[in-house]
């Protein structure tokens, strides 16, 4: 056996940590990298000190809580509002099963919804808001319990998934005689409904687009192709305009179309033809050897396609999708223009009172903040996804 | 065979289809659509101070709500079965014409293309509003003529630029304009000093002078440079349901000319035949409408008198009453004879 001699001794690589290293090594590391530190920073001072002093010393925030009400279901009546509250408290009930059931994401959300109920109990909401908050966050915890040991439940939940749309809209307008029309809705309700069916609706619209796209059969691929074109090259704006001016005088007589069915319809109409070209981006990148194997092995094509081609397609373009959903959660906010009264809407219907004209920036601001939650929520639950998923990892 | 029948039959259809909306369309009258529905259905503004807002509590609020609410309260005998649907300019007319709502009361002024072309019919206008000017007091402008060489804001693609352009050009004027798309943006810039004067409708004025810096030291001038009678709209054609609104705006004009107010209402003793007329004592005035019996009554009751609506909702936002006040003290309002 040779002996081995160090002729040279390596250090250890620099272990140390901590604030200070890290300024140095990222900020300080350079002369010009240390000036334009400075320079941020002194930038970053007066861009701060300026909003802060605005936001605690000159801003009227009074506003915010007078019209809380509105802000969040709108004109809808308040002597109805337990239907808002059923609602809320079958959606705990599933999303409580399904967080015992399935591990990981699902159990994530679950503990962040209940976090946000405890703190609303602890702020100086009314009696009644925080005494609904607590219901709802002891349905959670309970229906999480029971979750747990019920393993064999899992068929039963995702049926209830499916069941909760129409449930929702059942009880938020009614049935028999004493309905609540849909000019009441109204508020973050009205943008939280419209997004949700608007991002369930597209995405099944969008699939059967994208490979409508790129079937073999002309008739379907023509009619998907000047769909998506067509769709994508008019602006949404144009096309809820279309829906709500256009559409009810072509339809005659008494049968109408409520308002917000259509701008839901033009909504989901719009997205589906972007939905369909994220999808294909992401079909184009399963090789054609896959559907191959997959029919050699005895898959019909509808079977190829759904187990082996989609999985696997949808999987790779989960980012263009969530930003997909995202931005049609943002679009929402145009069919204030076209007179529905969503969150946006409301808070310009907010500027319209007296005691509150001139506030534009203390409304929007709080109208922006909110769609910033859950935007950002969204987007920190796709990463989870991808996460869980392993994708973008090899 | 089989063939060609499936043709003839999928023809039949089609055309049962098309045919089917063209003969379903029946006369009935808005009036009875709304009594038998419980309902009224009436188009407002979604965000003007002072015309239609929504109120904290959720119910809608403001000078032309509280007319819908008249118009329930007169039909249905109750000022709370009224819906409100929030409405754009773009979209208010075709809300009317396709039965999404049953009257429009949105700050909509009165002129020949819309009562000709449009398939609306106006009730009495409710509002007498005018395009006006706001100056700075220390400019020490008073009439127009001084305006020369000014910078003047306006809203982009509105009447009141179209106005502003005819004036000033009838009187040989130059002057600067300076059209904003948002109306924020025009009370900013106009609040910060990057235009001299700002014109609008003298209401919308009114309204926004309060919310500049310093409200006092800005002035509306006299002048008024336009006409805007705004009032209800019902669709062109129902003169049935068209009469009942008109009589609804001329009961609180009435009311106000002979100091009926919601107060004494209940209680107002009177020997005057039209007064008795008006409060369904004697005759048969709702019955000719189509209304019950003490529908103006109901009015009175909800809603007070046309001075109790305006007091309420417009003299806070610091409106005076100017051409808004009874024909008796020199104003325009002139409720036609209850006989």
């Amino acid at each position: 056996m040779e002996n081995l001699t160090f002729t040279q001794e390596v250090k250890p690589p620099d272990t140390k940590k901590g604030p200070v290293k890290w300024l140095k090594d990222n900020l300080f590391n350079t002369w010009y990298n240390t000036i334009l530190s400075c320079l941020a920073l002194v930038f970053l001072f007066f861009v701060f000190r300026g909003v802060l002093t605005w936001v605690f010393t000159q801003a009227n925030w009074e506003v915010i809580p007078a019209n809380l009400q509105i802000l969040s279901i709108g004109p809808y009546p308040l002597e109805q509002i337990w239907r808002v509250s059923y609602v809320i408290y079958g959606l705990a009930v599933l999303l409580g099963l399904s967080a015992g059931i399935w591990d990981g994401l699902t159990r994530q959300i679950t503990v962040a919804i209940g976090c946000l109920g405890a703190i609303i109990l602890l702020l100086p909401f009314e009696i009644s808001v925080r005494e609904q908050t607590l219901i709802a966050t002891v349905i959670l915890a309970v229906s999480f319990a029971i979750g747990r040991n019920k393993h064999n439940w899992k068929r039963w939940v995702v049926v209830g998934w499916v069941l909760s749309f129409p449930w929702t809209m059942m009880m938020l307008h009614g049935f028999g005689g004493d309905t609540i029309s849909t000019t009441l809705w109204g508020g973050l309700l009205l943008t939280l409904i419209l997004a949700a069916v608007g991002i369930v609706a597209c995405f099944p619209l969008g699939v059967l687009l994208a490979l409508g796209r790129r079937s073999q059969l002309p008739a379907i691929r023509w009619v998907s192709t000047v769909y998506i074109e067509t769709v994508r090259g008019v602006p949404l704006i144009a096309i809820l305009f279309m829906g709500n001016v256009l559409l009810p005088i072509f339809m005659s007589g008494d049968f109408q179309l409520d308002k917000v069915i259509r701008a839901m319809i033009a909504l989901t109409l719009f997205s589906a033809a972007y939905m369909a070209e994220n999808v294909r981006g992401g079909l184009q990148a399963i090789p054609s050897g896959q559907v191959e194997a997959a029919q050699a092995v005895g898959l019909t094509y509808p079977k190829a396609i759904l187990f082996i081609v989609l999985p696997q397609a949808l999987r790779a373009v989960i980012p263009a999708i969530v930003g997909q959903f995202i931005s049609l959660f943002k679009d929402t906010s145009l069919v204030s223009i076209i007179g529905l009264l969503d969150l946006l809407g409301i808070g310009r219907s907010v500027l319209g009172n007296t005691d509150w004209t001139g506030l534009q920036t203390e409304v929007f601001l709080f109208v922006g903040l909110i769609y910033f939650i859950f935007t950002y929520a969204m987007s920190h639950v796709s990463q989870q996804i991808e996460a869980d998923l392993g994708v973008g990892k090899y | 065979m089989r063939n060609k029948f499936l043709f003839r039959i999928s023809v039949l259809v089609l055309a049962i289809l098309f045919v089917t909306p063209l003969l379903a369309d029946n006369h009935e009258s808005i009036l009875d659509k709304v009594k038998n529905r419980g309902k009224l259905v009436c188009g407002v503004h979604g965000g003007l101070p002072g015309f239609g807002f929504l109120g904290e509590d959720g119910k809608w609020s403001g000078f032309d709500a509280d007319f819908g609410r008249a118009i329930a309260a007169a039909v249905l005998g109750d000022p709370s079965k009224v819906e409100f649907v929030p409405l754009n300019a773009a979209e208010r007319f075709t809300a009317l014409q396709t039965g999404e709502i049953d009257v429009l009361i949105r700050n909509t002024t009165w002129t020949l293309s819309r009562d000709a072309e449009l398939s609306t019919d106006f009730a009495p206008p409710t509002f007498y509003d005018g395009q006006g000017f706001m100056v700075p007091k220390s400019l020490n402008i008073e009439s127009i003529t001084e305006l020369a060489g000014a910078s003047i804001g306006v809203t982009a693609g509105s009447t009141t630029e179209l106005n502003l352009t005819d004036t000033m050009r009838s009187l040989g004027l130059e002057f600067n304009s300076i059209s904003y798309a948002d109306i924020d943006t025009l009370y900013n810039s106009y609040d910060a000093g990057r235009v001299d004067v700002v014109t609008s409708d003298k209401s919308q004025l009114v309204a926004r002078r309060k919310d500049l810096k310093n409200p006092d030291d800005h002035v509306i001038l006299d002048a008024t440079i336009s006409k805007e009678p705004l009032g209800p709209l019902t669709i062109h054609g129902d003169n049935e349901w068209n009469d009942a609104v008109s009589w609804v705006v001329y009961a609180t004009f009435f009311a106000e000319e002979h100091n009926i107010t919601q107060e004494n209402v209940k209680t107002f003793k009177t020997e005057n035949p039209e007064i008795k007329r008006f409060l369904g004592e004697s005759g048969e005035m709702g019955k000719k409408l189509g209304l019950p019996k003490d529908w103006a009554k109901q009015i009175i009751i909800s809603v007070g008198n046309y001075g109790e609506i305006f007091e309420r909702h417009l003299t806070p936002i610091g409106l005076p009453r100017g051409v808004n006040k009874p024909w008796t003290q020199g104003g325009l309002l002139y409720s036609m004879p209850f006989r």
